[in-house]
């Protein structure tokens, strides 16, 4: 279990996340929703001790990550946060074996090797294995990232926004991954999304945040309430029911809805009315 | 290379020449030129009384060793450690620290520091110094959370600009006579070391490069970054502080040996990963060795043996890493 007691981080005045307690259970997907902002990336930095909190704690299987051993930590929860930038050149197993670090200290084994080749396997990468990252686009290095930390085999991953840079097919084959690792391998899976859909349609736990606190959290059918969905986001969302999953729709303005008064009423005017212009 | 070594290394074969060869052929490639450069350095030209010559050069060649090795670790661990390929211990100014150093030390102590006290005590204090004031400044550099490269970089440059522009004040007010005592240790020559000071730094290489041998594979995993590094267990700050303490040893080491340099490390460093073509400190530290002693001894076997251009290999050498710098900088920014 993650577990955070008033966590908090604050850069001088700014308050980024403000007093956070939360208990992530073992097992299945939690997803981190929120606007930017919310303090989702910082948390789960701190809960990975990436970064320092100003207060509180968070500990993992009840070890502080503060002060637990870092190798120690290394062996039970992984994290991938956002922009990873390499001074390095790598190929893609390269990265992948550096997985494997925690648990063979730079000298690969057989049993390590299998690791990497299955966690290339899962993200579809086996072709571009040989590959440098350099030489790749954003989604593909982001799914070489996310097969590192699977290859570090932890029970609890980290991961801040893998479906960055995905296209549509990579996205729904990213969930469906992470999906199967929390079921069928028993991984504890925390994910920061932006779209709130994936989060409804994989995830068993949504926690929702808003300026550095939890807003919310419960089952994807608790979190998924246009009211709630408002006071969250800011912004008016729809909700529909597609095959028992929960669909939010916000792109509606110009499509679905009246079309507002001020985008077209110079045009009708111009056509039922023209009238010259006058000087 | 050739056919054979393809097979045997299953290395990927893409665009570039240098990953078509094996790590270790370059490796035993290397070996050879720095031995070959070693042996031609000793022998070529020797007139007169072969045991005199020969002790007087292996003096010399010791001394381009011991400097060629510290300054091509210390730049290969400076680039794990900031997790950048273009920072230098020179770059960010800590020859230019340790230069500042012997010269407040002889302002100081006056003619009484350079005539009573013995070159190892001086060695010994400078380094303290040098550990004292660097290693808390660098290691703020390296560890804050929110430091950019380009804070870093800057702060480097400036720092570097302003321990020179003191000390170069500082020469120009004190006694001429104390003065020419100091130029002669600030001037890159190799053949004018102390063999006490020799032996010594010597050990010191020695000592370090065998830490940091033993610390290979955790380097390789700090030079992804603070994030990825911790992400495997890597206890950062720890691991950072002792290797900020090796570079500085290595550092002191060879500015006390033969003055300041600017960009020799950066040039051997790149040469040894454009040669291996390997992220591994298993071979990058061995090679950038093997390289700085090829170019140190080979280019002075090349300069002064056979062209009979007397001390202008530093020019040279200078010329091209700064060359190198200035294009990896150009990179970066198009990245």
């Amino acid at each position: 279990m993650i577990r955070t007691d008033r966590l908090t981080k604050a850069y001088g005045e700014s308050v980024v996340v403000d007093g956070v307690s939360l208990e992530i259970p073992r097992g299945g997907v939690t997803a981190l929703v929120g606007p930017n902002g919310a303090g989702k990336s910082t948390l789960l930095g701190m809960i990975a001790r990436l970064l320092s909190a100003t207060s509180g704690v968070a500990t993992v299987d009840d070890l502080d990550v503060a002060t637990a051993p870092s190798d120690e930590i290394a062996r039970r929860l992984s994290i991938l946060r956002q922009d990873n930038h390499l001074a390095v050149r790598l190929t893609v197993r390269d990265l992948v074996g550096f997985g494997r670090f925690p648990h063979s200290r730079g000298r690969l084994t057989q049993a390590d090797l299998a690791h990497v080749q299955s966690a290339l396997e899962q993200l579809d990468l086996v072709p571009l294995a040989d590959r440098f990252l350099d030489e790749l686009s954003g989604g593909q290095r982001q799914r070489a990232f996310v097969a590192m930390v699977l290859a570090q085999d932890t029970d609890y991953v980290l991961l801040d926004e893998p479906l960055n840079n995905l296209d549509m097919r990579h996205a729904a084959d990213m969930m469906a991954q992470l999906r199967h690792a929390a079921d069928r391998l028993g991984r504890t899976i925390v994910i920061v999304v932006h779209d709130i859909n994936a989060a409804s349609a994989y995830a068993d736990h949504i926690i929702a945040m808003r300026d550095g606190r939890v807003a919310a959290q419960g089952t994807p059918a608790e979190i998924m309430q246009p009211v709630l969905l408002q006071e969250i986001f800011g912004v008016p969302i729809r909700v529909e029911d597609v095959g028992g999953c929960l669909v939010g729709l916000h792109f509606l303005p110009f499509c679905a809805l009246p079309a507002p008064a001020s985008a077209l009423a110079p045009q009708a005017a111009d056509v039922v009315a023209p009238q010259r212009a006058s000087g | 290379m050739s056919a054979p070594d393809l097979a045997h290394a299953g290395t990927p074969t893409t665009e570039h020449g240098s990953r078509h060869r094996s790590p270790t052929r370059v490796l035993a490639l290397l070996a050879t030129l720095a031995l070959a450069s070693c042996a031609a350095y000793l022998t070529l030209g020797v007139r007169g009384n072969w045991a005199f010559v020969l002790e007087r050069r292996a003096t010399t060649l010791a001394t381009m060793a011991v400097v060629g090795v510290a300054i091509a670790v210390a730049t290969v661990l400076f680039h794990a450690v900031t997790a950048n390929r273009i920072l230098t211990p020179s770059v960010m100014g800590f020859d230019a620290l340790y230069v500042l150093v012997q010269t407040v030390a002889v302002v100081v102590g006056g003619t009484l520091w350079t005539s009573q006290v013995g070159p190892l005590p001086r060695f010994a204090l400078e380094t303290l110094i040098m550990l004292v004031v660097a290693v808390p400044v660098m290691r703020w550099l390296v560890l804050g959370e929110r430091r950019s490269t380009d804070l870093v970089v800057l702060t480097g440059l400036v720092a570097g600009g302003v321990f020179r522009a003191v000390s170069s004040f500082l020469q120009r007010v004190m006694d001429p006579t104390e003065f020419v005592v100091l130029q002669d240790r600030l001037f890159a020559d190799f053949s004018s070391s102390e063999p006490a000071l020799l032996g010594v730094t010597t050990l010191v290489v020695a000592l370090v490069a065998a830490a940091v041998w033993r610390l290979r594979a955790t380097l390789d995993v700090l030079a992804l970054g603070r994030d990825l590094a911790t992400t495997l267990g890597v206890d950062h700050a720890r691991t950072t502080l002792a290797v900020l303490v090796a570079v500085t040893l290595l550092v002191s080491v060879s500015t006390s040996l033969v003055g300041p340099t600017t960009f020799f490390g950066l040039l051997v460093a790149h040469l040894a990963y454009r040669l291996v073509g390997s992220h591994r400190h298993t071979l990058t530290l061995p090679a950038a060795s093997l390289a700085a002693i090829t170019a140190l001894v080979g280019g002075q076997v090349v300069f002064e043996r056979l062209l009979g251009f007397d001390g202008s290999l530093s020019i040279v050498v200078e010329l091209l890493g700064g060359l190198l710098f200035l294009a990896l900088c150009v990179r970066r920014t198009r990245a």
